[in-house]
């Protein structure tokens, strides 16, 4: 559905995203990961054709952003990251000139504005103006601004920034309901929800792809182990750290940092072998004060700190 | 060309913030100014020629009232105009809804005419509640209608060339201020270019004479149409709005 090649961008002499390439299948939700000023904003607003690449080719349902915008622009809903909304309008005069602009057919227009008022639930604030509203409201106004022509694709630009975490849990619960039938790509730090939301992701830094493909696969992919956090007092660290090496499919024990002098210990064995087990009873057997024993969950976010690892003080500006 | 949405989008801007029904008040306030004093200095001087026995032949009130009063009505568009077409595109650019807007699938050659003809409905309106003022002369005195209607006719022609300035020097800039000083300065300039005229020689003279804007609308208030003030007028628009389209495809340009 979306199809990116090679796509590049320059602002004068700084490089804003350099041989971007992905593709998103239809009905797929993907999350667009990286730090500030990575070139998350500046992919969108290519998808949208708000401003055409410096190189590369983007296409959209089948068509070239640059050479069809206009195909395009019929089959895309866009929210930027700054939600730009007419202050002086009221809500639902504002849905109306949307769906009439993005060119909903007349008879449909009433509908389609009072079924994404009701999705975003903003319908109890239609009248109100848009400029009196708070973060939240204006929020969803923007993303209803977005889903009110039943877009084929959906281009996010970090929808759930500055709502509050009900709004958010709302936000996600409608964005997961648009899967299937909308392909969505989603920009966001949040890691969380990109696990929540999201069936595959592309992590971006400095301008380029580090990362992409569905979440489990990436987690596989950047940590091959299984860990468990093990936490004893009392005996010497390097006997410990021995002794764990003895049970059978653990292939490394490193040391964790321990600040009240009782060690902690980092057991990686391979993926699918529980060692749990045989650390209690090893513990057990060599009568260790066992504190704690903890299977550490290998999440997205490593997987985010490790490709980015180091770019986590890039600076907050987005070009 | 999805003009509509657009021009409905911008009236209801103008209509739902002050800016219409503040801009139409202070037009109608300094143009029923105008017209008082005006009337009332004619109505002296008729007065005064009718006493006279030798005077008073001369005296009419199309070329007494109605031609300086459009004159009038031209100085004072030129200072306001501005004003009404700032906010068309810097607004937009300044809160963002650009990005959204160039976004829709509408053509940007629809979107520039959903401004200017949402702009010039505004105008035509504030022209029209001027016609109030031949009435009341009409109540007094016989009046032609002729005059009057090719004098509105030359206005809502000046009034589109002030439109289509407005509006390409809005889409330059994000700063309304600027997009009002940048129009204003190209108006302004085309209107003190005839007076440069007289001390000019004499070819250069007629060329800078015919450039002038406002020049251009006096032949409408005496009651001619002169082709070639139509043609200059719709020209001026024309180009002007070809430069506006120009700076906002300016965007789509690769760089």
């Amino acid at each position: 559905m979306i199809e990116v090649q090679n796509l590049t961008k320059h602002y004068g002499p700084v490089t804003a995203i350099r041989d971007v390439s992905f593709s998103v299948a239809p009905g797929e939700i993907v999350g667009f990961l990286g730090p500030n000023g990575a070139g998350k904003s500046t992919t969108m607003r290519i998808l949208s054709c708000f401003m055409p690449a410096s190189g590369g080719t983007a296409k959209v349902a089948g068509y070239d952003v640059f050479r069809e915008s206009l195909e395009v622009r019929r089959r895309i809903g866009y929210l930027p990251e700054s939600v730009p909304l007419y202050t002086d309008l009221r809500v639902a005069p504002y849905l109306e000139f949307v769906a009439e602009a993005k060119g909903v057919p007349r008879g449909d227009r009433k509908k389609r504005v009072a079924d994404a008022m009701d999705r975003c639930r903003i319908a109890d604030v239609q009248n109100r103006l848009i400029g009196k509203l708070s973060k939240g409201y204006r929020q969803r106004v923007g993303l209803a601004q977005a889903i009110v022509s039943d877009p084929a694709v959906l281009i996010l630009d970090e929808p759930t920034i500055g709502l509050d975490p009900k709004q958010i849990t709302e936000i996600r619960e409608l964005i997961k309901s648009l899967a299937g039938d909308h392909t969505v790509i989603l920009s966001t730090h949040i890691l969380p929800e990109v696990s929540m939301v999201c069936s595959s992701v592309v992590i971006i830094n400095k301008g380029a792809i580090v990362a992409q493909g569905p979440i489990d696969s990436l987690v596989e992919q950047f940590f091959p182990t299984a860990r468990v956090e093990v936490e004893i007092a009392g005996p010497p660290p390097h006997a410990v750290r021995d002794a764990l090496r003895l049970i059978p499919g653990v292939v490394a024990v490193s040391d964790l940092p321990s600040s009240d002098g009782i060690g902690r210990y980092m057991v990686e064995s391979s993926r699918g072998r529980d060692v749990r087990g045989e650390v209690f009873l090893l513990a057990a057997q060599k009568r260790w004060d066992l504190r704690e024993l903890r299977r550490m969950g290998m999440t997205l976010e490593e997987v985010f700190l490790h490709v980015v690892a180091g770019e986590q003080t890039a600076p907050e500006e987005t070009p | 060309m999805k003009i509509w949405p657009i021009f409905k989008k911008e009236m209801r801007l103008y209509f739902t913030s002050p800016v219409a029904w503040v801009i139409m008040a202070v037009f109608l306030f300094i143009a029923g100014y105008f017209f008082y004093s005006i009337f009332s200095y004619y109505a002296r001087v008729s007065m005064q020629s009718a006493m006279n026995p030798m005077g008073g032949g001369g005296l009419n009130v199309t070329d007494g009232v109605l031609r300086p009063l459009f004159s009038n009505f031209s100085v004072i568009l030129l200072l306001m105009m501005p004003l009404v077409t700032m906010r068309l595109f810097a607004e937009e650019r300044r809160s963002g809804t650009i990005e959204l807007l160039l976004t829709y699938p509408i053509r940007d050659g629809a979107v520039l005419l959903g401004k200017f003809l949402a702009a010039f409905a505004l105008y035509a309106l504030m022209i029209a509640l001027t016609l109030l003022y031949p009435a009341i002369i009409w109540y007094f005195a016989p009046l032609e209608w002729g005059p009057i209607l090719t004098g509105y006719v030359g206005l809502l022609l000046m009034g589109a060339t002030f439109i289509a300035v407005g509006v390409f020097a809005s889409s330059l800039t994000e700063n309304q201020i600027v997009a009002a000083l940048v129009s204003f300065l190209i108006l302004l300039m085309f209107w003190v270019v005839g007076w440069s005229a007289d001390f000019a020689d004499p070819a250069l003279g007629r060329v800078l004479q015919h450039l002038s804007l406002t020049e251009h609308n006096d032949s409408f208030a005496k009651g001619v149409f002169e082709t070639k003030d139509i043609i200059f007028y719709v020209n001026f628009t024309l180009v002007a709005l070809f430069l506006a389209l120009r700076s906002l495809e300016a965007r789509r340009w690769k760089g």
